[in-house]
């Protein structure tokens, strides 16, 4: 790597703003807190807000209230405090705002939020998870595009490794295909006019200017919704063609998974890894295709076995799938615990395939 | 001596006003009190946004010609935070019931007052959720029947009503604070001028500015509508008094 040394939560933080992000708001909470610092420091000299938040919840309505003007606009936290945003995340879904949210998780508990959200009505976030800082700064672009391309809130799964830890990186500037005009923005300009907009998830309109009603909008929304599952799935496959074994993975973890892949096939194991990069949509074309002929599919994922279950449901046979994971926090349950280690994985692995661990 | 020209009172409707057909009650306070603040917004030839909550005053969000965001319940003081700080030449005004700022929405209030969000923050107060059909806000006050104080506000069950403006008032980023009513013409007349003096400092830039409006809900005090303007003079007027809270010196 070459560049900057510089710690991954800045690094986010220059993706963002190099991808047009003009506000932030943020509430402390470990590992998130870097991030909002550097928005905070770098924010302002680029032309835009940062706000400290007194809450989540007001975090996530300021992000909402700044995206209603056109702005690029993000928020975030970890799993504990984007629970308290959920009903602002199916707020931003049913009223088609755009907003990035950074989950700087505390570890991989947060998969069912991230994918199935705990607000109410039909919407998805399209969900992200890198594996490593340089892959963040992609997604953190890659996402913003996103949002307003389907004008949508979408999530970055990160974590504290990649929150945390420092590489030498470049941020460049990413290109994407041009989206389409905000003219939904509110700007004050349409007031008094007699065809005055309106931003609402019931999607009443104004008298002048009846819009489609909840039943319509909302079906709308879900058609889309549809149509993001078709077109966004994203999905990393290492040598899968011929695998026996299959281990799939997401975020950081995969990191640990593809080095133990090397290590298996020198010892003439036929392994090969998946890792969803969308855990929303989920791969499930291309997981079903990766794992046609295994003999086993192993999940290692840290948590009670949650992505699991999208792997169940697309693996070629649902039998083989095993769950090689498990709940592994730290003592100050702030970081991920003993099983997120190559140990601990060969041996799980290993296990599940019927092999005794040797010497190595 | 010359015959008054006649009038309907539709004639009357404010520009802004996308439609003078309503669903509200009967009696109900939140018509009078949202003109004159239209009235304002013209006079003041604005272009502001609207930041509504939710209540019976949503109908208002819907048919006013004013950008318009509809927040979350309690919710639109932080939502306007967001569009003031992209949009600091833009009045942004927010539309809230007392069930939604002062009872959900506590929290988001007090924070952008003091932070000195430069937004005029509105409050429609008639002491009950009048949308879900009377039951007991942060305002309702001592002895005020509702469905869910049955025989009137007891403090030793239900504890003691919220004096929001009282509140405001002392926090530092809180530029003006003011309390008006509309149960009678010369209410309507003094809350006019309380709304133009909030307008015309958030454009100076002065800080949060706020004005609560008392208004009549007959249907959720279960009051003959008749006697909505004298219910709430002697109930919420009574308790919380009217009146300018804290304003800058005029020179």
């Amino acid at each position: 790597m070459t560049g900057r040394l510089l710690q991954g939560s800045e690094a986010i933080a220059d993706a963002a703003i190099a991808a047009g992000c003009r506000f932030f708001a943020g509430y402390p909470f470990t590992p998130f807190t870097e991030l909002l610092e550097n928005m905070a420091r770098k924010l302002p000299a680029a032309g835009g807000a940062c706000v400290n938040a007194a809450s989540e919840i007001e975090a996530v309505n300021m992000a909402l209230g700044a995206a209603a003007t056109g702005t690029r606009s993000a928020t975030g936290s970890c799993g504990q405090g984007l629970a308290l945003m959920q009903e602002g995340v199916a707020e931003l879904a049913l009223n088609e705002l755009p907003v990035v949210l950074f989950n700087m998780a505390r570890g991989q508990q947060d998969y069912f939020q991230a994918t199935r959200g705990g607000g109410w009505g039909d919407y998805r976030t399209i969900a992200l998870a890198p594996k490593d800082i340089p892959e963040a700064i992609e997604h953190t672009q890659l996402l913003f595009h996103l949002a307003d391309r389907y004008r949508t809130p979408v999530l970055l799964y990160g974590d504290y490794v990649i929150a945390h830890s420092s590489v030498g990186v470049e941020i460049t500037p990413m290109e994407f295909p041009p989206t389409a005009p905000k003219d939904w923005a509110l700007d004050g300009s349409a007031s008094g006019t007699g065809q005055a907009r309106q931003i609402w998830t019931w999607a009443m309109g104004k008298p002048n200017t009846p819009g489609p009603g909840a039943s319509a909008a909302w079906q709308r929304i879900a058609d889309k919704y549809a149509e993001i599952e078709r077109t966004e799935a994203r999905y990393e496959a290492d040598r899968t063609e011929d695998a026996d074994v299959l281990i799939v993975s997401f975020g950081t973890t995969s990191v640990f998974v593809d080095r133990l892949v090397d290590e298996l096939r020198e010892a003439g194991i036929r392994a090969g890894s998946f890792r969803p990069i969308t855990l929303w949509p989920f791969p499930g074309d291309a997981l079903e295709e990766a794992s046609r002929g295994c003999a086993r599919v192993l999940v290692y994922e840290l948590n009670a076995g949650q992505m699991v279950d999208d792997v169940r449901m697309h693996a070629a046979d649902r039998t083989v799938v095993r769950s090689i994971g498990g709940v592994s926090q730290d003592v100050s349950g702030m970081r991920q615990g003993d099983l997120l280690s190559i140990e601990a994985l060969r041996r799980r692995v290993l296990d599940a395939v019927g092999l005794t661990v040797g010497g190595s | 001596m010359t015959t008054p020209a006649m009038h309907l009172v539709t004639e009357f409707k404010p520009k802004l006003l996308q439609s003078a057909e309503h669903v509200l009650c009967p009696g109900c306070g939140h018509f009078v009190a949202w003109r004159t603040v239209l009235d304002v917004v013209t006079e003041l030839e604005l272009k502001p946004i609207l930041l509504a909550g939710h209540g019976c005053y949503t109908q208002l969000m819907v048919q006013t010609d004013l950008d318009s965001l509809q927040c979350l319940h309690g919710r639109a003081p932080a939502a306007a935070t967001g569009v003031k700080r992209m949009l600091p030449g833009t009045p942004v005004i927010t539309l809230q019931g007392d069930g939604d700022m002062v009872t959900e929405g506590l929290h988001e209030v007090l924070h952008a007052a003091s932070r000195g969000e430069k937004i005029t923050a509105l409050l429609l107060n008639n002491g009950v959720f009048g949308d879900t059909g009377g039951h007991m806000t942060a305002t309702t006050v001592v002895g005020q029947r509702t469905k869910t104080s049955l025989e009137g506000r007891d403090p030793d069950v239900h504890g003691h009503p919220i004096d929001i403006a009282r509140l405001l008032a002392q926090i530092d980023g809180a530029a003006y604070v003011a309390r008006g009513a509309v149960n009678s013409p010369g209410m309507v007349e003094r809350t006019r001028r309380m709304v133009r003096r909030a307008l015309e400092l958030q454009l100076e830039g002065a800080g949060f500015t706020f004005v609560e409006i008392l208004t009549m809900c007959p249907t959720g005090w279960f009051v003959p509508t008749p006697q909505g303007p004298d219910y709430l003079r002697d109930s919420l007027m009574e308790r919380f008094g009217i009146g300018e809270h804290k304003a800058p010196a005029t020179s």
